[in-house]
């Protein structure tokens, strides 16, 4: 099932008794009921009195709110309510999304319908809710909103120019953070170098595109005063959370079902002012309400991510040592910070990132976050990872082409050694343990490297330019409360499992984060199977209920493996520790004397079965009046992790890709693209490689094809599938993926995350691989996506 | 918009009689009157793929098309496929790769990949590649969808069912 190279180094210490899943490509667990058609996604859910919303939104990029006539739509057949700002922000509280660590950051009060003011083309106005979807926008048409347009600020360059008018007067700027940073001597450093390279960065703004769009049932049931949201969502406690602080609700009142999820990627992990609304409408109407966005929707109210414009230079010496980096960060995140986590952290995230990889010793940075009348941008897979890469990876080839030095040897020369761990990265963050030197010489070998150059200038000789392109990169994952805990936001960092020994001997898990697609059930399945003692088809997985699972983070920050899987791994050890202190009663024997396999109690040192767990069950919960008195047996157990060993556990990759460019149309191929990547205890082979190419995909479509387009007047020009360019599998190359395990040794289990490093790497790897394909042509082009036009004007033939 | 006509076809293999209005696309039909779960939508103008079902034998956009105009047709989901064997040995070969995450364009894949092997069954991998272009996943990045099904293809011109994998829940 996976390539020889997929499985090398796969040689870890078992990490329980009798190992037997963990470091296997088990199939996924759930799998077959999706690709039957059985899965359980928001919109096959039909409850009774059902009502369906549609939202008016906003039709320009900032207007003024004067009259709302609503009467012609309520009258419309099927219509139950037609909602505006003012009616809703009776129920729903307003909120703004700052963070206390990021001192200085502010935001304004956002509603979840728009009062007074519309500050980006999507944003909703008015709600209308009827029986039927189609009911529903048929009304929709006969809302009439008197509105004038206000003056928008579109360009993040000028959003701070005083001229510029303000987005929010009583902010007194545009400016929603900043962060300085200056480490080492920059000035000295740049002064005494033998080679200085610089270039501007540009990074289009991009979307998730999740194939089920945002979507959700809110079902307020008066009887009970309780509040039951199915949602398609990536944190369903911090859901639980904010439903309850925002409609004064407590905890218990509000259950929060995730089922499966249709694709996230960090486009489900915010709240969302239509979220809220759905709330607050079920609240009004005390009957359930469906809100599902079509794709226009989705195109202009799913968060956006990574508008940047960053200045970048580099220093190095004659000898090949980089000396210092210095960039100056320029990002626009839209009218609003995002709720909860915020606009700031993507740009706060470049500026911790840049150079991370290299042991240079200097470091100036930058950051400037604008508002802007934009759709909101906020965290999206590899939350600046990507953006950070690219330029690092961008400048070193620069420098590199400078000294004349290979790329490759460059890298190798300049990455952190892998034994200089535990250390400090030159901004700040702390790794704990990585592994650069091997990962290059891995992707190395893997790629046959010197034969590919030499196919490159054969080539080349014939006027075909093919390039090859490098990105080492650091990925933050595990992240402890030093992420949002320390700046107030409740979004749990630790997680937990429940786990039971059911009477029949089935194990049932309860675990706080959820599946979206990543096989994180799968893996779960595969650390109860070997630290219970079960097989694994007698391992039932439950997530996604803020009623039954342990109260969690959920999936955000690539924290399912190494978190959730850490809390998987010490409840079930628990149990089995329960379960032997049952059998030993049992039995009446020591518990030393005895250990478990399959299923089965056995003894230590015979090996013959003494108990089967059906029977351990049986009396466990059935006939505890034979065993002794004030004993309890204790088959469920609760464990909860948090990492707090360092702020986040990194890990580290490196990527490289193959690919040809016509300097006659621009067009670029992509021939074949290498990642290996270091996540620690690799659980499942086969599930880390998809994550990998999954994301190296979703970082190709940043590279290459995916952005927002606006114009002038802040109006998306591109809200289709078919005027967004996502990449699809004839424009794809195969990805060899090889592992390196580094475990980490914050947790037993080792897992450090594996889900965003793919997107984080392989921008930069596409960019310099073109680059070097252009180097014959003295030119080069660092503004993505990297369409053709652009190559075609970097080599002048436009 | 309350004019309706009445419309009749076999669904999976039941004869479904139903009264709908003219505007209703045949995925909104099947997945909101008939409550079939299979078959998704994730775009509505014909881009994704996510709600492709077959009519007649041959497959088509879901979202694209009208009830109505399946009047009198076979139309067929992944879950009548499903039942009827069709697209077993495509359904091991996904399980076996992992050629899924999400699982949202799944059955709009599948039977994207029953057409190929049926229509096309030399193709290459590059052929592969191009034929389910038309299909969106944003999830695996393609590869290891491109592998499940050169393995079916692989297997069936050696005359060779799939192995199945062992299932769990």
């Amino acid at each position: 099932m996976n390539k020889p190279t997929d499985l090398k180094g796969l040689v870890l210490d078992p990490v329980t008794n009798d190992q037997r899943y963990i470091g296997n490509s088990e199939p996924r667990h759930g799998a077959r009921r999706l690709l039957e058609g059985q899965g359980t996604y928001i919109d096959d859910i039909q409850l009774p009195r059902m009502g369906h919303v549609v939202f008016w939104r906003s039709p320009v990029a900032h207007m003024k709110i004067n009259k709302i006539h609503t009467e012609q739509a309520s009258k419309m057949p099927g219509v139950l309510a037609v909602v505006d700002g003012v009616q809703m922000a009776k129920v729903c509280k307003p909120w703004v999304a700052t963070l206390g660590h990021l001192a200085g950051m502010k935001s304004a009060p956002q509603h979840a319908l728009a009062v007074d003011r519309a500050c980006w083309q999507g944003e909703p106005v008015v709600a209308v809710v009827a029986e039927t979807r189609a009911q529903a926008e048929d009304a929709l048409q006969l809302v009439d909103v008197e509105w004038e347009e206000l003056p928008a600020v579109i360009s993040m360059e000028s959003a701070l120019d005083p001229k510029t008018p303000l987005i929010h007067p009583e902010l007194g700027d545009n400016l929603c953070f900043t962060r300085s940073l200056d480490v080492g001597n920059v000035d000295e450093a740049f002064a005494s170098a033998d080679v200085v390279a610089e270039a501007t960065f540009g990074f289009g703004r991009h979307t998730g595109v999740t194939l089920e769009p945002r979507c959700q049932i809110a079902d307020y049931n008066p009887g009970e005063r309780r509040l039951t949201v199915y949602h398609s969502q990536q944190a369903p406690h911090m859901m639980q959370d904010l439903y309850c602080r925002q409609f004064g609700l407590s905890e218990s009142d509000v259950h929060v079902i995730c089922k499966d999820v249709g694709g996230s990627f960090g486009i489900k992990v915010h709240a969302y002012p239509d979220d809220f609304a759905t709330v607050g409408l079920a609240m009004m109407l005390e009957r359930p309400v469906k809100f599902v966005a079509d794709r226009l929707e989705s195109f202009t109210s799913d968060i956006h991510a990574r508008e940047h414009r960053i200045k970048g230079r580099i220093a190095a010496n004659k000898a090949g040592d980089i000396l210092a980096f210095e960039i100056d960060d320029l990002t626009g995140i839209g009218p609003y910070s995002m709720f909860p986590r915020t606009s700031a952290i993507e740009g706060n995230q470049v500026v911790n990132l840049v150079g991370g990889p290299y042991k240079h010793q200097n470091y100036r940075a930058h950051l400037n976050v604008v508002f802007q009348n934009k759709t909101p941008t906020c965290q999206y897979r590899g939350v600046g990872h990507p953006i950070a890469c690219a330029v690092t990876e961008g400048l070193v080839d620069l420098a590199a082409q400078k000294l004349q030095m290979d790329p490759l040897e460059f890298r190798k020369r300049n990455v952190i050694p892998d034994d200089a761990y535990p250390c400090s990265g030159i901004s700040g963050i702390k790794l704990e343990v990585l592994s650069h030197e091997q990962c290059l010489r891995t992707i190395e070998k893997m790629m046959d490297y010197p034969a590919l150059r030499k196919e490159q200038a054969e080539l080349r000789k014939k006027g075909i330019y093919r390039g090859i392109g490098f990105a080492t990169l650091i990925e933050l994952t595990n992240p402890s409360p030093a992420f949002y805990g320390v700046g107030g936001a409740r979004i749990a960092s630790q997680d937990g499992a429940s786990v039971r020994l059911d009477p029949s001997g089935v194990v049932s898990v309860l675990v706080g984060v959820g599946e979206q697609g990543q096989g994180t059930e799968g893996i779960y399945a595969q650390i109860a199977a070997d630290a219970v003692g079960v097989s694994i088809n007698q391992v039932r997985i439950v997530t996604g209920d803020t009623d039954v699972t342990p109260y969690g983070g959920g999936t955000w920050a690539s924290r399912g493996a190494g978190v959730g899987g850490e809390a998987v791994l010490l409840a079930c050890q628990a149990l089995q520790e329960n379960i032997l202190k049952l059998a030993g009663a049992i039995l009446n024997r020591p518990v030393s004397e005895l250990r478990v396999y399959c299923s089965y109690v056995l003894d230590k040192a015979t090996g013959e079965q003494l108990l089967p767990f059906s029977e351990i069950g049986r009396i466990g919960y059935f006939r505890t009046d034979t065993l002794p008195a004030g004993f309890s047996a204790d088959l469920m157990v609760t464990r909860h992790y948090t990492q707090k060993d360092y702020p986040f556990i990194f890990t580290n990759g490196v990527q490289a890709s193959y690919v040809e460019v016509d300097p006659d149309t621009g067009f670029v191929k992509l021939l074949k693209h290498w990642a290996v990547e270091d996540c620690g205890r690799v659980i499942n082979p086969m599930l880390v490689n998809e994550q990998v190419r999954g994301a190296i995909v979703q970082g190709i479509g940043g590279a290459l094809f995916e952005e927002c387009l606006y114009d002038d007047s802040g109006l998306l020009r591109n809200g289709s599938m078919a005027d967004y360019l996502v990449p699809m599998a004839y424009e794809m190359p195969d990805i060899e993926v090889a592992h390196v395990e580094t475990p980490t040794q914050s947790s037993k289990l080792g897992a450090k995350g594996a889900g965003e490093a793919g997107t984080a790497g392989a921008p930069g790897a596409v960019q310099n691989a073109i680059n070097d394909a252009l180097a014959p042509f003295n030119a080069a082009v660092f503004e993505q996506p990297i369409t053709s036009e652009k190559i075609l004007r970097a080599i002048k033939k436009i | 918009m309350s004019l309706k006509k009445k419309i009749s076809m076999t669904v999976n293999g039941n004869l479904v009689n139903a009264e709908v209005e003219p505007r209703r696309h045949l995925v909104d039909f099947l997945r909101e009157d008939l409550h079939l779960k299979g078959p998704h939508l994730g775009c509505e103008q014909g881009a994704c793929g996510a709600c492709t079902v077959k009519v007649d034998g041959q497959i088509i956009r879901g979202c694209l098309y009208l009830a109505v105009q399946a009047d009198g047709c076979v139309v067929e989901t992944v879950e009548g496929l499903t039942k009827s064997g069709v697209l077993a040995d495509l359904q091991e070969s996904f399980m076996r790769h992992n050629a899924m995450q999400c699982g949202f364009c799944s059955s709009g894949m599948l039977l994207a990949a029953a057409e190929l092997i049926e229509k096309q069954p030399k193709a290459n991998r590059e052929e592969v590649r191009e034929w389910i272009s038309g299909n969106y996943c944003r999830c695996t990045g393609y590869h290891s969808i491109v592998d499940a099904i050169v393995d079916v293809l692989d297997a069936r011109a050696k005359g060779q069912k799939i192995k199945p994998v062992s299932a769990h829940a």
